[in-house]
């Protein structure tokens, strides 16, 4: 068998493959993130704590009222971007003329007082929820064995980056949004009303959070914390990808997840760090990041 | 000349003078320091303050005119934040002894300034082998279970039934090392043989990459060194890699009843490991734990809140029969008396500052044999006291 580095390539090709999947857990929160700071302005701290909502009413629909999985991908990032309505409508919209920095402060503080609930009613040990029967088990590859329900994962996650670029970018809704971030007083002139624009924007960005919540729900413990852990690491993604570029969050969100899956396997004890040593040297020569356009 | 010798003798007498003062500040004030708020809370968190309160209320020490204080805090497992707030504890808010300290890495910090400061540090959620080793201290007692009882109970029964090649996903910190280490030389020991390891950061959410190296290994047997939140997680996308169908068999070196309760049956039955506490002993753990749930929202109690209230009722013991909470003595009192309490039953404890008492092997039920939530275990084995941990010997202690 041929080595690369003394690792076998067909162990390779397996490592490449679960980057890719992980990095499409990056792609689809760097892009939720990525609207709502390209088209609000605000660096939106409580993603976390949304995504692990979305896992979190998956459960209590499972446990509760008996809705499967397929209907939680379709109620939850209602649900719950209904609460990010909410939150823009009270809170947000109040901030938009401050300095970026109070969205960042009321958007982190709302996500430590979520976790601190969700953390007193059901603690950190995680709860169970299983796989939807359709897509248990698994098939070998040869060079691995890919259990189906990721091989879901990296497509559903396509599907909806590759649906979202299109929409901003290509459609005419797409065109009203980024010209109402270009210039609200305009856009409002020709008889679109801006703020409620904004109002859903926020709520679809938060409603991407919780569908990546959902998609996790089945393979990693449903806990309070799980946001928490994975929120630094999606910043890093969107940082390093250029704040607010969509395309360049979902590219670079599946590079990372490769990246991140190689030196799993190259040099495990580094595999947390490595993302930010990445986003250390980016930001040395591109400090707007990959994808970004200084402003 | 002579004036000075006198001041510094009647200093010299002064100092000693408090230490001998029978409780100073008249207060016996406890510190019950672990993780709040992340992956460790199920296990120790604010349940062990519970524990704690409870151990107090039944040792009667308000009737017998002791007056003790409980404080709490979170050390967010990060060693330099346990220290800071060990020695904020000790020199402000006159601390006399601290409990619990889940992860090994802020266990051997505070096993130090303890050790340092005279005071006591009594460890129940911490795992490392070494606070009783090369690390063993005259102010610290090392109460649940560690590292070399997990390996030995845990490891040995599985290699004993033909489990003889492994494969270690290791958390990459002092308790997984020490784990991992004290596992291999049981493996070694036993005629197996280590195929392959791997260091995972803790915390670490996907374990799908380490999976599949375990999986290339061809090893016999997936050995957990990590606890918590790590262990349910590679559990779970264990079963999805189809590890277990591929004939290969998962050890969880360090398993708790809430992980259990977090996985499922359905995805935890047949785990074997090992625990020095379980609710369903007898009738005194099953009262216990019926009080302790109500006072938990609920949740039964891991070993590691088990060990808390044994901890502080011998604590409080030993304070009443020595007559002071000057740590150095009070522990050296602790180890002078036998234990008895209704959790862990009779005990004792060495002079390396090993608490002794049975370790029991136990087997996941199928969901199927389950009657109800926290029915999770079968004991498959109850190893003796004298047998459960690591002989004084071979520890390197040289207390």
């Amino acid at each position: 068998m041929t080595e690369i580095f003394g690792v076998p390539t067909q162990a390779l090709f397996g490592q490449l493959l679960i980057g890719l999947i992980n990095g499409s857990f990056y792609a689809l929160l760097s892009l939720g993130l990525a609207v709502i700071f390209g088209l609000l302005n605000i660096i939106n701290f409580t993603h976390g704590a949304q995504y692990m909502m979305g896992a979190f009413v998956a459960y209590l629909l499972a446990s509760k009222a008996g809705l499967g999985y397929w209907w939680s991908l379709a109620v939850v990032p209602i649900v719950v971007g209904f609460t990010g309505v909410v939150i823009e409508r009270l809170m947000l919209s109040k901030l938009y003329k401050l300095d970026h920095l109070y969205g960042l402060l009321l958007t982190f503080g709302l996500a430590l007082i979520i976790q601190g609930l969700f953390r007193n009613e059901y603690g950190t040990s995680g709860l169970p929820y299983s796989m939807p029967a359709e897509l248990a088990g698994g098939r070998n590859l040869g060079f691995m064995f890919l259990p189906n329900y990721r091989a879901w994962v990296i497509v559903a996650s396509l599907v909806v980056c590759i649906a979202t670029w299109f929409i901003i970018e290509r459609t005419k809704l797409g065109s009203y949004l980024r010209a109402a971030t270009e210039n609200p007083a305009m856009v409002q002139a020709f008889g679109i009303n801006v703020p409620r624009m904004i109002t859903l924007t926020y709520g679809f960005g938060v409603a991407l959070a919780a569908f990546a919540g959902v998609m996790a729900a089945p393979i990693y413990q449903v806990s309070p914390q799980m946001g928490a852990d994975l929120i630094i690491v999606v910043f890093a993604v969107v940082v390093i990808g250029g704040m607010g570029s969509i395309l360049g969050s979902i590219l670079t969100g599946f590079g990372l997840g490769v990246i991140e899956g190689l030196t799993k396997v190259f040099y495990p004890e580094a595999s947390n760090t490595v993302i930010f040593v990445i986003m250390a040297i980016v930001l040395m020569f591109k400090p707007a990041g990959l994808f970004g356009t200084q402003k | 000349m002579k004036l000075k010798q006198t001041l510094i003798a009647a200093a010299i007498a002064a100092m000693a003078g408090t230490a001998n003062a029978q409780v100073s500040d008249g207060v016996i004030k406890i510190g019950v320091m672990n993780d709040m708020s992340s992956l460790y809370s199920d296990i120790a968190g604010p349940g062990s303050v519970v524990a704690a309160r409870m151990a107090i209320e039944d040792f009667g020490a308000a009737k017998k005119g002791m007056k003790v204080e409980i404080l709490s805090a979170d050390h967010q497992n990060k060693p330099d934040v346990g220290s800071q707030i060990a020695n904020q504890w000790y020199d402000v808010d006159k601390v006399d002894a601290i409990f619990d300290v889940p992860t090994s890495s802020v266990a051997l910090a505070i096993n130090e300034i303890t050790k340092k400061k005279g005071k006591a540090f009594l460890v129940s959620g911490a795992a490392t082998s070494d606070l009783t080793g090369k690390a063993c201290s005259p102010n610290t007692i090392h109460w649940t279970y560690d590292t070399w009882m997990l390996a030995n109970g845990t490891g040995s029964a599985i290699v004993k039934t033909g489990g003889d090649s492994w494969f270690f996903l290791t958390a990459d910190y002092a308790f997984g090392h020490a784990l991992e280490r004290d596992t291999e030389a049981v493996v070694l020991k036993g005629g197996g043989k280590v195929l392959g390891k791997v260091r995972h950061p803790l915390n670490a959410q996907d374990f799908s990459s380490f999976l599949l190296q375990a999986q290339a290994s061809k090893a016999k047997i997936v050995g957990l060194a990590n606890a918590g939140g790590d262990t349910t997680n590679a559990i779970k996308q264990a079963a999805e890699f189809g590890i277990v169908k591929g004939g290969q068999s998962l050890a969880g070196m360090l398993v708790f009843i809430t992980d259990i309760h977090g996985l499922g049956l359905d995805k935890a039955q047949g785990l074997i490991f090992t625990e020095t506490f379980y609710w369903d002993l007898n009738a005194q753990t099953r009262a216990w734990t019926k009080r302790f749930a109500a006072a938990n929202g609920g949740k039964y109690p891991s070993m590691v809140q088990a060990g808390v209230y044994s901890a502080v009722t011998h604590y409080l013991k030993a304070v009443e029969a020595a007559k002071t909470d000057d740590g150095t003595k009070v522990i050296a009192q602790m180890k002078a008396m036998p234990t008895d309490d209704p959790l862990f039953g009779k005990g004792s404890i060495r002079k390396d500052g090993r608490k002794l008492h049975p370790a029991y092997l136990v087997e996941v039920k199928k969901p199927s044999e389950s009657k109800g939530p926290y029915d999770y275990y079968k004991i498959r084995a109850t190893i003796p006291a004298d047998q459960a941990f690591r002989p004084e010997k071979d520890g390197g202690c040289n207390l």
